[in-house]
């Protein structure tokens, strides 16, 4: 186990094996999105309060929950940086963030699309939308650090720990941002927050949030396939591979 | 006796920029040891010896002080180690004696009187005097004044003869040489030439 | 042949100092230095009551208004002013090499973090303290809110200092370090922010806000045992 996992983390054995997994999980990501979107923009029934300008949450409560996972991966990378130094967990960890970040700005973007219609204004200052624009902050924050830092294998670290740091901060934020929110808010009904789910709904919503999923790692094997490339540029394999002589 | 090494270094490489400044570096030193770090500028001395104490990570390798490697526990290194960088690391509105006492609270604190470990240095008249009223020599030597004021093995010194005149360097040289007869280990780099013929020095070029 | 190690041990009194002492020393030398540096004080509480002036000017001396939002600018000037401070936490000992000489100590570098930033807290949090009843009186806040007011501040600017040095240990090495801070720190402050506040308003109200305070309290438990340790991280990071 502890020989497979060393193995992984070699760049080249990843650099293979992540580009012959691409054209799969490409493939699986578009079947589970055409089917999650069939399910849930045609199939599913017309919300009885909302009609059928609910049918956002497709694609905004996958991305609100994309946001959060990532998040936490990136944690997780964290601490394998820290205590192991794997090379592969700085890439994958600076590789997520953009990818996290989008999802953030998704959730935020589809969240307002639909308060549109059901508040009348453009933004909210519900529970859910503020905390994902914390999110987004401290993923922006994330990517500046490792912009800002010239040698890369302390930005990594730095990132490491910030993300480390997030990652505890963020039920502490949410939690504050709730208890704010039932303060100043008041009486407003959130339909971010359905007490239960129609399975006509639910199952579109999985397959989104799965669909999803594929869509991250697949992004996230092509960054982290250039961003290997591009620190390694210097090694024997990089330079065997520009001369044609690999996959 | 059998010499036993109290500082190895295995394997160590470092990359600056995309170039590799030094790779499989191996060497050992015992009590009694200097290790004279040679190069042209940029070729890594300062990084060598960064990464000899623990500030800075090698890209590759360990360094093993009596057997146990620094960067799995350090705390027995760090109460045997003193570094004088390319920074003083005094403080420029204390004034010397306050400096040599926040030295000795942070580390292992020599027996020695506060004001005869100035005298040691040049500067006995100047204890109450704050550092920003020093010259630059007179800020090297209170720097070093370190070695004096604290008990440690392994000396780490970067460019120490940085802004001191001859008198000065005499000094210290001479002080290098007590350390190492009493069983303590140097690892220095210097531009100026070391004739220290009474010393076992190890040289090391990085240049190659 | 002169060995060496009987010449160590034998003639002298080895009297290392303990770690509360070693944590005592550092906290005077910051003190120290900042009293002999006394701009570093003063700016960020300049500036916080000048943030605070703006306020009535921007919106109106309206009394009614001015003390409803009281909390809430007060607050949000604490913030910033923590802010500014931050940076002269490590800057001074990272330009002169003093903080490299930390890290090298065979002390354990949270418990030197944690001097620093008592000392930081002492001389930029501490002085919040004193002038927030004036500022509040100003912002027409009621008596009833202002023995809250200064519990939130006694308890809530040691978590802004705290959680503060995260973000300067990180950012210590960097030349425009100051602007990528805020991005940073900002977020981690507003549970702070928003109980702090809302206990002010809350005893403004005439209610019972200590659940606010016992959460800040709990935010300031868990910055103490944490943050040192990730503040010595991250300056470790840095020096690399």
């Amino acid at each position: 186990m502890f020989l497979w996992f060393h193995k992984f983390g070699s760049a080249p054995h990843f650099y293979r094996i992540a580009g012959k997994w691409i054209p799969w999980l490409t493939a699986l990501f578009l079947i589970l999105l055409t089917t999650g979107l069939y399910g849930g923009l045609v199939l599913a029934p017309p919300d009885y309060q909302q009609g059928d300008s609910y049918r956002i949450i497709f694609i905004h409560v996958p991305a609100a929950w994309m946001s959060l996972l990532i998040y936490v991966l990136m944690a997780f990378c964290g601490v394998v940086i820290i205590v192991w130094r794997m090379k592969l967990a700085e890439v994958v960890l600076i590789c997520s963030a953009p990818i996290g970040a989008s999802f953030t700005f998704l959730a935020l973007a589809t969240g307002s699309i639909w308060g549109k219609p059901m508040w009348g204004t453009w933004w909210v200052w519900d529970a859910r939308l503020t905390s994902e624009l914390i999110l987004l902050f401290l993923y922006l924050g994330v990517i500046g650090l490792h912009n800002a830092i010239d040698d890369k294998r302390i930005a990594a670290r730095a990132v490491a720990i910030l993300a480390i740091v997030g990652v505890v901060n963020i039920p502490i934020i949410h939690y504050s941002v709730e208890w704010w929110n039932s303060l100043h808010q008041g009486p407003t009904v959130t339909k971010f927050d359905k007490p239960s789910i129609h399975w006509s709904m639910l199952i579109p919503l999985l397959l989104m949030a799965l669909a999803f999923q594929f869509y991250y790692a697949l992004t996230l094997f092509q960054r982290c396939r250039g961003e290997l490339l591009k620190r390694e540029r210097n090694s024997k394999w990089v330079n065997e591979l520009s001369e044609g002589n690999d996959v | 006796m059998p010499e036993v090494a109290l500082l190895k270094i295995h394997n160590l490489a470092c990359v600056r920029d995309d170039r590799v400044l030094f790779e499989h570096l191996s060497l050992s030193l015992c009590r009694e040891q200097m290790l004279l770090v040679e190069g042209h500028n940029g070729s890594g001395k300062t990084s060598l010896l960064r990464i000899l104490t623990g500030l800075k990570m090698a890209d590759e390798g360990e360094i093993y002080w009596h057997e146990t490697a620094i960067s799995e526990s350090d705390s027995n290194y760090y109460e045997r180690v003193i570094y004088v960088g390319h920074h003083d690391g005094v403080k420029r509105e204390l004034t010397c004696l306050e400096n040599l006492r926040l030295v000795q609270a942070m580390g292992n604190p020599s027996a020695i009187d506060l004001d005869d470990a100035l005298e040691q240095v040049n500067l006995y008249r100047y204890g109450d005097t704050p550092v920003s009223n020093l010259s630059a020599g007179q800020r090297r030597r209170l720097a070093l004044a370190r070695l004096v004021v604290t008990e440690a093995d392994l000396w780490i010194l970067d460019e120490p003869y940085t802004s001191l005149d001859k008198v000065s360097m005499v000094l210290f040289q001479t002080m290098f040489e007590m350390h190492l007869k009493q069983g303590g280990i140097i690892v220095m780099t210097s531009h100026h030439d070391i004739d220290m013929p009474a010393v076992d020095v190890q040289r090391l070029d990085l240049s190659l | 042949m002169y060995n060496g190690w009987i010449f160590h041990c034998d003639l002298f009194d080895m009297k290392r100092y303990s770690l509360t002492q070693a944590f005592l020393f550092l906290l005077k030398r910051d003190l120290t230095l900042s009293f002999r540096n006394r701009a570093e004080f003063a700016n960020p509480l300049l500036f916080f009551i000048l943030v605070i002036t703006l306020f009535p000017l921007a919106i109106g001396a309206e009394p009614a208004l001015l003390s409803r939002i009281a909390p809430g600018i007060i607050w949000v000037a604490a913030l910033l002013a923590a802010m500014l401070s931050l940076d002269s936490i490590f800057r001074s000992d990272f330009d002169d090499g003093s903080l490299e000489q930390l890290l090298l100590s065979a002390h354990p570098m949270p418990v030197l973090v944690l001097a620093k930033v008592a000392a930081h807290w002492l001389v930029t949090g501490l002085p919040l303290l004193l002038v927030s009843p004036v500022l509040a009186v100003m912002l027409g806040m009621p008596s009833e809110a202002q023995g809250t007011l200064l519990l939130t501040i006694l308890i809530g600017t040691p978590i802004l200092s705290l959680i503060g040095s995260i973000g300067v240990a990180l950012t210590v090495g960097l030349p425009k370090g100051g602007i990528i801070l805020s991005l940073l720190i900002l977020p981690l402050y507003v549970p702070v922010l928003i109980f702090a506040s809302s206990a002010i308003e809350g005893a403004a109200g005439g209610l019972d806000v200590s659940a606010q305070l016992y959460m800040l309290l709990s935010f300031l438990f868990l910055a103490v045992s944490l943050s040192p340790l990730a503040t010595a991280s991250a300056l470790k990071m840095s020096m690399g």
